[in-house]
């Protein structure tokens, strides 16, 4: 199961950036693109484990900055015709402040 | 409603357009196809596999039925258009029926020529077009032993070539002294000539066919000289024409072909043509890479963009036959006012011509090791001066650059689990059936798919050439590359428009120039970034955003996610403080590793992204900074230890390095920028493999440019000697100035020299002595804002957010 868990406003990340947040886990990137919307994926590219959250930040998608391979940021796939899928997290945005949906087993595991 | 989209034709030329618009506007047309062929669409180039047994048909087909129904095209093949009805906006079958159109796109294609001669509408005499023709070939060659081709071009001798394969008598006529004559010289054709005799083919040249002789099937071709061969097949490969037929009773304009203007538009404006039937600035072309490039702007035009051109293509040739590696392009028999460069290997099989005029490529022929030939053709293109390397440029691009694929030259001989990209590890057997199974035809698919040549790009003509061999022959690179999906224009153009419009916002430049995506991509942004940034300095606002991860947080990312810090040790020389604070450093922190560089520097390899700032705060506090390692920027400036101490040293190189650091960190560059001083011609400091290198000499300095220690090793060239201190660090100014200014984002200095030419530089940084200050007065007005410590920038508390977690949330 998981709840919502509030992690700050959305202009704490920078449009077109990124900000992780620690779980026990590992880190989960959380990204604002440039129409405002916000993803949370794993902070893991399904390649070579790259820091998406260092990615560059363009449409709906992040290029990884290891191989530059491109992952949707919405679903965690990777664009084609590369394959590969990381874990994507439900967020929500209400007047500026964003708030994740992590299952709670990940957050309590320490 | 959607408005009415009818092609008529359902081959490649056609179906690429549709592709293209498909990607631009899925939803504008309602699109309905109309095919001669009862097949799908599927790949003429690789009809000679077909016929040689090299591959059946299945493996040709670019789009499968279901291709149709997914993009919802109504595709009626095997169904014939007789008839366009411009007034009324229809197309006519030749059952009568009737569909009306808002926009027709004409594909229809060329029909083989066939000779006038008597008896040529005998059983048994054929074109090589279609699939039919290859199948009456087929079974020709299984009752049947004796087959005559006519024409010795590309096309016949494809067809001599795999009706061999099939066991048969082949019999080439052709009628000028050479074969190939528009693709090869005299040299070339022979070796050409000798190789198919020596498989077997009869050879008849200056041969001018009479008749074709037979009852009802054709069973004897007869020269005007009265020879007389047996035929029990016969194939006219003479050449094709633009089947205009339609066009022209619709009363479109036609010449040798539909006449097109440069957005593919008949003179019917709701009327295009694209492909063989088409006649461009009075030219007609067969071969696939133009119709491809018709295809992108024609859709382009078809979707409403309305921005894109097509100015005419040159063109390169392979032959497909296995065995023979043969390439042409462009003025490959020369005249007057030309020279050649040639080289010729009898024993080998191997012959290599280069046509030059004032000191550019003009044409090539390649017979026997082709693997250099992409990158001639680009040269070519490019217009690139090749003076300063013309005396290496017959052995090929590796020669010249040092990038390897062990010695490998030849991809048809190649097995299949042989390497291709050693930077990808991908094969050869990986990278064809890709090319199979996802039907790809250009090199920048290939490297999207596999990876190959994506790093290094050393193996990029080697994977052309299976391509090639694999997709079918005369793919290369379009005229004019774009800098990125997201535009149809290239860096050149991107950059003059920033200078021109005064464009010093990301976003505004991209809405001037019309982006397609927004938000750019991976490739355009630091691009355009960087553009900016140089063309102005004091304007410009650096987007941290469009830089790459190393470049935002000035430190080198590893693969564990951990980055390097290294700080700038001017001109290699450093102090016990500044080791001691380095050393303090590493142990506070923890650093897994310290390693020297090869630059003269110290590495602290394995640091956290959130130790950064506090890492870089106490190497600040002993009085050092960013080195930049990092950036698209001046790395290093390596030195020899030089006059103050060597016995040898002519020259202070140390003073000098340090003078040539402190003038030019912090600039940023299309790419890495590397330096050295040796204080002698030893060259300890190893500066002739440098971007810039100084050698110091009795009494003077030597200044050296383009060189590349790397992937591909590149000696420099020199550029000239200078007596002083202040000549070096203006020389260097101006010279780094130009290359700011000038080369394409990622360029290094070695590449964008061969691509402008030594002369060039020359010209600006060395004759022009009025032009070096303002480029030197330029440098340095830019490094007045460049030159902050991105280190000490970044270490107060309020710019910490990009180094620390948002929240952390692992304590629930």
């Amino acid at each position: 199961m998981s709840d919502w868990i509030v992690i700050g406003q959305i202009d704490d990340i920078p449009k077109l950036g990124s900000r992780v947040i620690a779980t026990a886990e590992g880190d989960v990137a959380v990204f604002r693109t440039s129409d405002d919307q916000v993803f949370a994926l794993l902070d893991q590219c399904p390649h070579k484990g790259g820091p998406l959250s260092q990615g560059m930040v363009y449409g709906h998608a992040v290029a990884c900055p290891l191989h530059n391979w491109s992952i949707d940021l919405a679903s965690g796939e990777a664009v084609a015709p590369d394959e590969g899928c990381t874990n994507s997290y439900p967020v929500k945005v209400e007047n500026g402040t964003i708030s994740i949906a992590i299952p709670l087993a990940k957050v309590a595991a320490v | 409603m959607k408005e009415k989209l009818v092609v008529i034709g359902n081959g490649m030329a056609g179906m690429r357009t549709i592709e293209e618009l498909l990607k631009l506007a899925p939803e504008k047309y309602e699109i309905t196809v109309f095919g001669d062929e009862p097949h799908p669409n599927y790949n003429r180039i690789m009809l000679s596999p077909v016929l040689a047994g090299e591959k059946q048909f299945d493996e040709i087909i670019l789009n499968e039925d279901n291709w149709y129904c997914e993009n919802n095209i109504v595709l009626k093949s095997g169904s014939r258009i007789i008839e366009i009805d411009r007034v009324a906006s229809v197309v006519k079958t030749v059952d009568r029926k009737e569909t009306r159109y808002d926009r027709l796109l004409i594909a229809t294609g060329s029909l083989p020529f066939i000779l006038p001669v008597p008896g040529h509408d005998l059983e048994g005499v054929i074109g090589f077009r279609t699939i039919e023709d290859v199948d009456l070939m087929l079974d020709a060659s299984k009752q049947y032993k004796d087959a005559v081709i006519i024409g010795g071009g590309l096309l016949g001798l494809e067809a001599a070539s795999g009706l061999l394969n099939q066991n048969m008598n082949v019999t080439v006529i052709h009628l000028p002294e050479l074969l190939m004559e528009r693709q090869l010289d005299h040299e070339a054709a022979k070796l050409l000539q000798a190789e198919l005799e020596s498989r077997g083919v009869n050879i008849i040249t200056e041969g001018d066919t009479e008749a074709l002789l037979g009852d009802k099937r054709v069973n004897k071709l007869r020269l005007k000289d009265g020879r007389e061969i047996d035929a029990d097949i016969v194939v006219m490969a003479v050449g094709i024409r633009p089947n205009i037929t339609l066009a022209r009773e619709a009363g479109l304009y036609c010449d040798r072909g539909i006449v097109v203007n440069d957005t593919l538009q008949t003179y019917d404006p709701a009327i295009y043509a694209v492909g063989e039937c088409v006649q461009h600035r009075g030219n007609t072309y067969g071969l696939v890479a133009p119709l491809f490039e018709q295809a992108r702007v024609c859709a382009n035009h078809l979707a409403h963009l309305g921005y894109s051109r097509y100015e005419g293509s040159a063109t390169a040739t392979r032959l497909k036959v296995s065995g023979v590696e043969l390439f042409s392009a462009g003025n490959f028999t020369g005249d007057d006012s030309t020279e050649s460069i040639v080289l010729k290997d009898a024993s080998h099989g191997i012959y290599k011509k280069l046509v030059l005029k004032d000191n550019r490529i003009e044409g090539a022929v390649l017979y026997g090791d082709t693997v250099d030939g992409a990158w001639y053709y680009e040269l070519m293109r490019e217009g690139s001066d090749i003076s300063a390397h013309r005396d290496q440029l017959m052995f090929g691009r590796t020669h010249i650059s040092d990038a390897g694929h062990g010695g490998q030259d030849s991809a048809a001989a190649m097995a299949d689990d042989a390497q291709v990209c050693d930077c990808n590890g991908v094969c050869k057997g990986d990278i064809v059936n890709v090319i199979r199974d996802k039907g790809l035809f250009t090199l920048e698919e290939v490297k999207k798919h596999t990876k190959a040549s994506s790093s290094c790009g050393g193996c990029a003509g080697l994977v052309e050439q299976i391509l090639a061999v694999t997709a079918g022959g005369e793919y290369t690179a379009p005229e004019k590359k774009p800098l990125c999906a997201c535009t149809d224009f290239t860096h050149d153009e991107v950059r003059e428009a920033i200078r021109a419009q005064h464009l010093t916002h990301r976003e505004a430049a991209m809405q001037k120039m019309e982006w397609r995506n927004p938000d750019g991509c991976p490739t355009c942004r630091p691009a355009l970034n960087y553009y900016m940034l140089s063309t102005w300095p004091e304007e410009a606002i650096d987007d941290p955003n469009s830089r790459f991860v190393n470049e935002r947080v000035h430190a080198n990312i590893q693969k564990d996610r951990s980055y390097t810090v290294v700080p700038r040790i001017w001109g290699g020389v450093t102090t016990p403080a500044e080791l001691r604070a380095i050393a303090d450093a590493a142990e506070k922190y923890a650093v897994p590793m310290v390693k020297i560089t090869g630059g003269q520097r110290i590495d602290l390899v394995g640091v956290q992204k959130d130790q950064l700032p506090d890492i870089w705060s106490d190497l600040n506090d002993a009085g050092m900074v960013s080195g930049h390692a990092y950036g698209k920027a001046l790395r290093t400036v390596k030195t020899c230890i030089g006059a103050q101490f060597c016995r040898f040293g002519t020259q202070d190189s140390i003073g000098m390095g340090i003078d040539l650091e402190k003038m030019t960190w912090g600039s940023w560059t299309p790419h890495k920028f590397k330096m050295a001083v040796s204080a002698c011609p030893r060259n300890c400091a190893e500066a002739t493999i440098k971007d810039f290198g100084v050698v110091g000499i009795d009494g003077a300095w030597e200044l050296h440019v383009g060189g590349n220690g790397g992937l591909k090793v590149r000696v420099t060239d020199l550029l000239c000697r200078v007596q002083t201190r202040e000549e070096v660090l203006e020389y260097a100014g101006a010279f780094m100035q130009l290359y700011r200014e000038e080369a394409r984002y990622l360029e290094r200095t070695a590449p964008w020299i061969e691509r402008v030419g030594l002369p060039y530089v020359k010209q600006k940084i060395v004759e022009d002595d009025e032009l070096r200050k303002v480029l030197y007065e330029r440098f340095l007005a830019s490094q007045e804002i460049a030159q902050k410590d991105p280190w000490a920038e970044r270490t107060p508390a309020e710019q910490r957010v990009e180094f620390v977690p948002m929240k952390n949330v692992a304590n629930g």
